[in-house]
C-alpha cells in the first residue's frame, strides 16, 4: 500500500546460526560446484572452439590449458563434475522419497565426499597414463 | 479455505504461471547429464594433450560428434536453470535481479551456441 509505513519484518535465520554439520555443507558445496561448473563449461566450449578454428590457436589453448594453472583448474574443474554428478545422484535418490534415514544420510554424505575424491584421482591417473 | 479459482487449480501453474517446469526441466536435465558427463569425461581424458588434427579426428566422428551435441544442450540447459535458482535466491533488488537473469540467459545461449557451432564446423566444414 502506497503510504504505509513499512516496518522491518524480521527475517529468517539464514546460515550463520546454526552449527555446521556435513550434510549441510554438502548442499553449500554442491551449489558452489554447480556454479563452478558454471564457467567451467565455457573453458570446455573454448577449448572446442579453438579446435574448430586453427592449429595455431588450438596450441595457445592447449598450452594455457596444459599449464601448471590450466592444470590446477582442470583438476579443480573435475572433482567439481564428479562431486555435483554424485550429490545429484542423491538428489535424484531423495525425489523418490527415499533416503532421508539420518544415519543414512550421513553414509550418502561421506559417500559422495569420499567418491567424488576418488573418483577424481582416478580420472587423473588414467589421463596421466594415456598420455 | 482455498482462495484459488477452479480453474487455477486444475491448471495447477501457481503465481510464477510456470508450474512445476523449472523442477521438471531441472531433474530432466540432471537424469540425463548422467551418461552425458561420464561420456564428457571420457572424451576430455582420451584428447588432454591431443594435436589440433588428433582433436577435429576425434570430435568429427558422427557418432562423438552427436554426443557432444546432446552433451552441450543438456548442461548449458541445466546450467542455466541452476543459476537462475541461484541469482533469485541471493539477489534481491528487482533491476539486479533481472539483469543477472537476463545475462545468466545469455552466457549460457553463448556456451550452447558457441560449442554447437564447433562441433558442427569440426564435423562439415574442415
Amino acid at each position: 500500500m502506497a503510504g504505509t509505513p513499512m516496518k522491518e519484518r524480521p527475517l529468517s535465520p539464514h546460515l550463520q546460526v546454526y552449527k555446521p554439520m556435513l550434510t549441510m555443507m554438502m548442499s553449500i558445496v554442491h551449489r558452489i560446484t554447480g556454479a563452478g561448473l558454471y564457467f567451467g563449461m565455457a573453458l570446455f566450449v573454448w577449448w572446442l572452439f579453438a579446435a574448430a578454428h586453427s592449429a595455431s590457436y588450438f596450441d595457445f589453448v592447449q598450452g594455457f590449458i596444459g599449464s601448471w594453472f590450466g592444470r590446477l583448474v582442470l583438476l579443480g574443474f573435475t572433482w567439481a563434475l564428479v562431486h555435483h554428478a554424485l550429490g545429484g545422484l542423491r538428489h535424484l535418490v531423495w525425489d523418490t522419497g527415499r533416503g532421508f534415514d539420518l544415519k543414512l544420510i550421513e553414509v550418502l554424505a561421506k559417500a559422495n565426499l569420499i567418491g567424488s575424491l576418488a573418483l577424481t584421482l582416478v580420472i587423473w591417473i588414467v589421463a596421466y597414463a594415456v598420455r | 479455505m482455498s482462495m484459488r479459482t477452479p480453474l487455477s487449480k486444475v491448471r495447477g501453474l501457481g503465481s510464477a504461471k510456470s508450474g512445476t517446469e523449472h523442477f521438471w526441466h531441472q531433474r530432466l536435465t540432471a537424469i540425463a547429464n548422467v551418461p552425458l558427463v561420464i561420456f564428457l569425461v571420457f572424451f576430455c581424458v582420451a584428447n588432454v594433450g591431443s594435436s589440433q588434427a588428433e582433436m577435429t579426428a576425434a570430435a568429427g566422428n558422427p557418432l562423438v560428434a552427436l554426443m557432444l551435441v546432446f552433451t552441450i544442450i543438456s548442461i548449458t540447459w541445466h546450467m542455466r536453470l541452476g543459476m537462475q535458482v541461484i541469482i533469485e535466491d541471493y539477489v534481491h533488488g528487482e533491476g539486479m535481479k533481472l539483469a543477472l537473469l537476463l545475462a545468466n540467459t545469455f552466457f549460457c545461449g553463448m556456451v550452447a551456441l558457441t560449442g554447437l557451432f564447433a562441433v558442427l564446423k569440426i564435423s562439415f566444414g574442415g
